[in-house]
């Protein structure tokens, strides 16, 4: 990350936040979806199907290995996501943060 | 060449290893002994962090437990594994802006007072106490039952070495130890499972073996498993046997628990900035995937394999392993019936507690007497037998520790397996002694006793109090006190329902002030702990039964009620007392935006 040549707007730094809550709610819902949904509240209903090509049952999986895989997954999503959010702030590249220079 | 010369060798050779690792990487600053200068590389960060993360519980007992438990013991994969993402996504890119070395810090700064300071440090102490004697203990029992040494003996020869390299090197040689321990543990822990899953499922990749069918017939692993499960008389294995309510909040405590571990915060601040340190959350929970994918693997082979070799099987027939790990007291016979075979089966403990221990332990005559063996030669028992058919004692330990000579694999793989889980509880106890000895040198002393302190004698004082947290902690892994399984409960509870509803407040809401804070902690420890204590000690004699518990939410699963508790409680009281001073809205808005934002650079955290 460079020195920014400017500070962002107030505008900006709000943006910044309200993307970072919206990004925050979406992966934490994933990762309620994926271990408390599929792994404990809807595992009975899972149990129904087998992972494909396997005869493991779908919601025994989940609460073994799927929810695991999908965490990795969440982290990395969010890695990026944020460092783009960091870059957007910092070069103004959201057409608003050069305003306050 | 036999187990016992690979299992010296390869030991030898790690230690050698972390030992010239800590020479060449010592600390000269308070910087680098407690964040190692904020300059490690992010993918060595990761399995640092990694390394840091998987205790000696993660490397020897999770998987037993897992195959003892089946489907139930999902709660600590996912418990163990969803609480970095909650520490990833909402603690550690924030405290890590904040720019101080630990958490009381953000505590003590972020509610303006030095009672929350203090407590928080207190907290951080405790719970990092009872993990360090845990990792401690697992030092010993490796020792004891590799190396075949007392268990003192190995906790001693354990102490040194992490006395050798967190007093000496520091955050940074605890970093660049901790990367070597990473690989040595994590190799351990594949090679058997790869073997194992190629004998099995004739797929090398565990993770997929799992999902395979038995090599040479066509029906799946797991199905396999729960059949032979369901004829000796075992609950199923994939099906859940606790109340959903339990599992439920048994998993919530432990991820909101282990997101408020001190130890693994610390990690996000040895990198140089945020960006990085999100970076390397991902490399690490990737890293711990590979060992957390994996157990639920090797528990299934090991328990088809064990269930294959013992069962029903004559006592005289059993292999060289058998009678090894019995002598360790990890597996016990008694012939019920007298027929000389092994009745293994699902009807319950094949031994009764002895009067005194809080467990199911087998205790055997001694090998000096001479009614030392039985009939078949098998150890002859102190315990008295229960009423039910089963004849076998396993402990869960045992899954991970012989499953290598149970699947019959060479000597070398089980020797791996010693260094390995020395790797995992070596790591894990440095990682903790170094926040036990910022806690007293930072917190207590720079920040709140003696703040004239010099650099140099904060260094010191460091490093004395990791010395002395080394030695403490070996006293309790020689001579654990008969609560210590409660102790561990308690600490998970402690952190979910302390640390971080605090933090996540203090965070995300600038209307939280000190008073809403520090009775949202106080009254969620509270609650917590006198749950705990009803069910496991009781009050005045009128101990709790499992009946009464609140929605079937068992003790280990209490902190999420705790958490719930503390967040409701901070949220009232702040509501009704006046708000927080208004620098605290700016330190807030500091830590929501990266520091180029305000035109600074992110330079790491600084001591002042």
């Amino acid at each position: 990350m460079e020195k920014p040549t400017h500070l962002p707007s107030e505008a900006a730094r709000q943006r910044y936040w309200r993307q970072n809550l919206k990004w925050l709610t979406i992966l934490l819902g994933c990762w309620f979806a994926v271990s408390f949904g599929c792994g404990v509240l809807l595992a009975d209903f899972l149990d129904r199907f087998t992972v494909p090509g396997s005869k493991v049952k779908l919601g025994f999986w989940m609460a073994q290995q799927g929810s695991i895989y999908c965490f990795v997954i969440l982290i990395a999503v969010y890695a990026r996501v944020m460092n783009r959010l960091d870059w957007e702030l910092l070069q103004g590249t959201d057409g608003a943060g050069s305003e306050a220079s | 060449m036999d187990v016992r010369f690979w299992t010296y060798l390869l030991v030898g050779l790690s230690f050698a290893l972390y030992i010239g690792i800590a020479i060449w990487t010592r600390a000269g600053s308070t910087g680098e002994f407690y964040v190692a200068g904020g300059g490690v590389p992010k993918i060595a960060n990761g399995m640092a962090t990694a390394a840091d993360w998987m205790s000696a519980a993660s490397f020897i007992s999770m998987a037993g437990l897992i195959s003892t438990m089946g489907r139930d013991g999902s709660v600590y994969l996912m418990g163990w594994t969803g609480g970095y993402v909650l520490l990833a996504l909402l603690l550690a890119p924030y405290l890590r802006r904040f720019g101080k070395f630990t958490v009381p810090d953000f505590i003590g700064d972020r509610y303006y007072s030095s009672t929350a300071r203090v407590v928080a440090v207190i907290c951080a102490i405790f719970v990092s106490f009872t993990y360090v004697a845990g990792q401690m203990r697992g030092v010993g029992v490796v020792f004891s039952r590799f190396l075949e040494v007392e268990v003192e003996t190995g906790v001693i020869i354990g102490m040194v070495i992490v006395l050798f390299y967190s007093v000496l090197g520091g955050m940074k040689g605890i970093t660049y130890t901790q990367v070597a321990q990473y690989c040595v543990l994590i190799c351990a822990y594949l090679v058997p499972a790869i073997f194992i899953s190629l004998m099995l499922t004739n797929n090398p990749v565990p993770q997929l073996g799992f999902l395979s069918d038995a090599a040479g017939t066509s029906t799946g692993l797991v199905e396999k498993l729960d059949g032979i499960g369901k004829d000796l008389g075992f609950k199923s294995y994939t099906d859940g046997h606790k109340p959903m309510a339990d599992v439920f909040a048994i998993t919530l405590a432990l991820m909101v628990g282990t997101a408020g571990l001190p130890h693994v915060i610390v990690r996000f601040y040895t990198v140089k900035k945020v960006s990085d340190a999100r970076t390397s959350a991902f490399w690490a929970l990737l890293l711990i995937a590979v060992l957390y994918t994996t157990a639920p693997a090797v528990a299934i082979f090991a328990r088809t394999n064990l269930l294959d070799t013992v069962a029903g099987k004559p006592y005289v027939e059993m292999p060289e392993w058998f009678k090894k790990w019995e002598d360790s007291g990890l597996i016990a016979w008694v012939d019920k019936d007298a027929d000389g075979l092994i009745r293994y089966d699902g009807t319950g403990p094949a031994i009764e507690k002895m009067a005194g221990s809080k467990k199911v332990e087998p205790k055997f005559v001694a090998l000096s007497d001479k009614m030392a063996r039985g009939f078949h030669g098998e150890r002859v028992l102190l315990n008295e037998p229960t009423d039910v058919t089963n004849e076998l004692y396993v402990d869960a330990d045992i899954i991970v520790l012989a499953n290598p000579e149970i699947a019959k694999l060479p000597a070398w793989v089980i020797g791996l397996v010693a260094a390995g889980g020395l790797a995992a509880a070596l790591s894990t106890a440095a990682g903790l002694l170094l926040v036990i000895s910022t806690s007293v040198a930072h917190d207590l002393f720079k920040r709140t006793l003696n703040p004239s302190i010099s650099e140099k004698g904060e260094l010191m004082l460091a490093r004395v109090a990791a010395g002395v947290a080394v030695v403490i902690a070996g006293y309790f892994g020689v001579k654990p006190p008969g609560f210590v399984a409660q102790v561990v409960a308690f600490a998970f509870g402690l952190a979910a329902s302390s640390f971080f509803p605090a933090i996540v407040l203090g965070i995300f809401t600038k209307r939280i002030n000190r008073q809403g804070a520090v009775a949202g902690m106080v009254s969620g420890l509270l609650f917590t702990a006198t749950y705990i204590w009803y069910f496991s000690f009781g009050f005045f004699g009128v101990q709790g039964t499992p009946d009464q518990y609140w929605f079937g939410i068992s003790p280990e699963g209490i902190g999420a009620l705790g958490m719930v508790v503390n967040f409701v409680v901070a949220i009232v009281v702040s509501m009704v007392t006046p708000p927080p001073p208004a620098y605290i809205g700016e330190l807030v808005e500091r830590i929501r935006l990266p520091r180029a934002a305000f035109g600074e650079e992110d330079s790491g955290p600084s001591a002042h």
